[in-house]
């Protein structure tokens, strides 16, 4: 038996890895070049990049048409006529809002900037005073500027809103009501009371089998139909509604998905220790279960963002449409303008989309407190 | 463990005293059903103020289930529980009630791993009792010294090995003052390493008279601890004694061959 006996006598000692595993070049062969086939695809990577990023770049800067007139725009026939752009910026941000009016809408995104900025940040201060004054002033403040017809000044109807402001305003208020409803849709479907049930499922499953551009449609034809004569509903915010219960629906089932995903044992915990369904809801249940589906909930953010283009069909002029238009009459005409347009669109969009996408992900992983060791 | 051992544990029962009149859980004729399963038959149990039960039994007899009765976790269909002198139907106040009186610790710890230690514990008596935070705070502080680890307050639990979380679960507990303790299999999730402490802090808890009921295997602690040891089996109450009767002399055939295969 002795054979077997091992004991060990000093500690081994605590040793670095054997190969380096930082640096470029390590970087370069474990990512790029690790296989015969991975070092093909990393050539014709870098082949179809070499021919496009070029034309690219010619595109937008290269051959860009930065100044000048129209007519040096349609000299060019690659390069993007920037001078369109900037001549037609006013329909472009503000749609048929008055020029000269244009400081209103401005004032609104800044002071809306000033205070979600400090919103988003978990470190600053004053918190509930942040979310009384963005949740509750600030939509005053925006109402009173942007319709005006109060305090000496001039009245916009919202048949003048348009461009990135209208889409700006849909996407803000889609973004925050669909999230309330959501969670209201979400939990009533799991709850016990049959009524209740059979209500948010009834309400989920109907919006979410309708395509948004029939909701829109709906709202815009089908609803006047129904208020009685001299009743007009605003067009505006019959698509703000549109959107937002539409997209509260898909909310809903995306929150869901983070209440189911959730261990029996904290409902049972908060449970066990006398919280009632209100307070395990909101102390325990929606902070873990919203933490699960963050990418889904941004998911639905950016793909509302985007749809806020639809109300187009109820001849609303948001960004893109603002832009189409802008573009229409013959003296805008160049070989590049509608791309440019578009391009433009898609900068903007993109960094939209993006930084909502960045923050989730900041907010993803400040928030994973329960598996960091 | 011989006689020897026992009798000069450690461990003091002075505080240990049960109540030869006050009532704390009374079950009554309960059954209970998921589905068609029976799983609770015929369930007859008089927990006085100040027992320390132990509940034995193999996997699926029940055990869980019954604990889980006396704070409703799970409903039951047939027959009466009355805890604390409050009856369990279905009004949700009552509920409510009988739970605040009632600390449960889980086999899973439970602890809630978006908040921190400290709020894990403060959190039921603010928002339930109604307790000031700083004086919530300074309980939690209280029984994270008794469990302890005081220094872990700061920390989120999944920081911590199970064994600190599960004396966690327990001073989260205890920070609600209950009057009935409940354990459901509180080591069995844990290194061997880990049950002594979780255990230790048990023994402490047993040792200011708590009320308590305890589904465990860790029959050295039922030994030590309880006055009171019941066996279950296929959701019946097989058999029940004083622990050094009920590990010398078991009685019912089913008992003798759980005993025989549990202890070696």
């Amino acid at each position: 038996m002795t054979d077997l006996l091992y004991v060990r006598d000093s500690e081994a000692p605590k040793l670095p890895p054997p190969q380096r595993t930082t640096g470029i070049t390590y970087w370069l062969r474990t990512n790029l070049f690790s296989s015969v086939s991975n070092t093909i695809l990393t050539i014709v990577t870098a082949l179809f990049l070499l021919w496009l990023l070029p034309l690219v770049y010619n595109f937008l800067i290269g051959r860009a048409v930065f100044t000048g007139t129209m007519d040096d725009c349609r000299a060019e026939t690659f390069g993007a006529c920037w001078v369109f752009v900037g001549a037609r910026l006013n329909i472009m941000f503000y749609g048929f809002y008055p020029a000269t009016e244009a400081w209103r809408p401005n004032t609104v995104f800044l002071i809306g900037l000033a205070l979600v900025i400090p919103l988003l940040m978990p470190r600053a201060p004053y918190k509930i005073a942040n979310f009384i004054a963005f949740f509750v002033v600030y939509p005053v403040i925006a109402v009173v500027l942007l319709m005006g017809g109060v305090l000496g000044l001039e009245a916009v109807p919202t048949d003048k809103w348009g461009g990135l402001m209208l889409t700006l305003i849909l996407s803000v208020v889609g973004v925050i009501g669909s999230f309330p409803i959501g969670i209201v849709l979400a939990l009533g479907r799991r709850s016990k009371l049959p009524i209740i049930k059979t209500l948010s499922i009834l309400t989920i499953e109907l919006w979410r089998a309708v395509p948004l551009i029939t909701v829109l449609f709906m709202a815009s034809v089908m609803l006047p139909l129904f208020v009685p004569n001299g009743v007009t509903i605003d067009k505006v915010l019959r698509a703000m509604v549109g959107i937002t219960i539409f997209y509260g629906a898909y909310m809903a089932e995306t929150i869901r998905g983070g209440l189911q995903a959730l261990p029996r044992g904290q409902y049972e915990a908060a449970s066990a220790l006398g919280l009632n369904y209100w307070k395990s809801t909101l102390f325990i249940i929606l902070p873990q279960a919203l933490r699960y589906v963050i990418p889904g909930i941004v998911g639905n953010f950016i793909s509302l963002v985007k749809d806020t283009s639809l109300v187009a069909v109820i001849a609303l002029f948001d960004l893109i449409n603002a832009i189409n238009l802008a573009g229409s009459d013959a003296e805008w005409a160049s070989p590049t303008k509608a791309f440019t347009g578009y391009a433009f669109a898609i900068l903007i969009f993109f960094v939209l989309c993006f930084s909502l996408s960045r923050y989730a992900k900041y907010m993803e992983d400040r928030l994973n407190t329960g598996h960091k060791r | 463990m011989s006689l020897a051992e026992m009798t000069d544990d450690g461990i003091d029962r002075s505080k240990m005293k049960v109540s030869q009149s006050e009532v704390a859980i009374d079950i009554l004729g309960m059954d209970k059903w998921y589905s068609d399963f029976h799983v609770l038959r015929d369930i007859n149990l008089r927990v006085m103020r100040g027992e320390r039960i132990v509940i034995a039994g193999p996997s699926g007899s029940g055990k869980s289930t019954l604990i889980r009765c006396i704070n409703r976790l799970e409903e039951h269909q047939k027959g009466k529980i009355v805890v604390d002198g409050i009856e369990l139907t279905n009004d949700l106040k009552r509920i409510d009630e009988v739970r605040r009186e009632v600390g449960m610790v889980f086999q899973h710890f439970n602890l809630f791993p978006h908040l921190t230690i400290l709020q894990n514990l403060t959190l039921a008596p603010i928002w339930v009792r109604g307790i000031p935070k700083a004086e919530a705070e300074a309980t939690a502080m209280h029984y994270l010294e008794r469990v302890k680890i005081p220094e872990q307050a700061g920390k989120f639990p999944g920081q911590l090995s199970g064994g600190q979380q599960q004396r966690v679960a327990i001073a989260r507990s205890l920070c609600m003052s209950p009057k009935i303790m409940l354990f459901d299999e509180p080591t069995s999730a844990l290194d061997p390493e880990m049950v002594k402490e979780v255990l230790e802090v048990m023994i402490s808890l047993a040792e200011t008279g708590m009320t308590m009921i305890c589904v465990t295997h860790e029959m050295g602690f039922a030994r030590q601890v309880a006055n009171r040891v019941i066996f279950m089996d296929q959701g019946q109450i097989i058999e029940q004694n004083e622990p050094e009767e009920f590990f010398s002399h078991p009685q019912h055939e089913r008992t003798k061959l759980f005993l025989s295969q549990i202890l070696h």
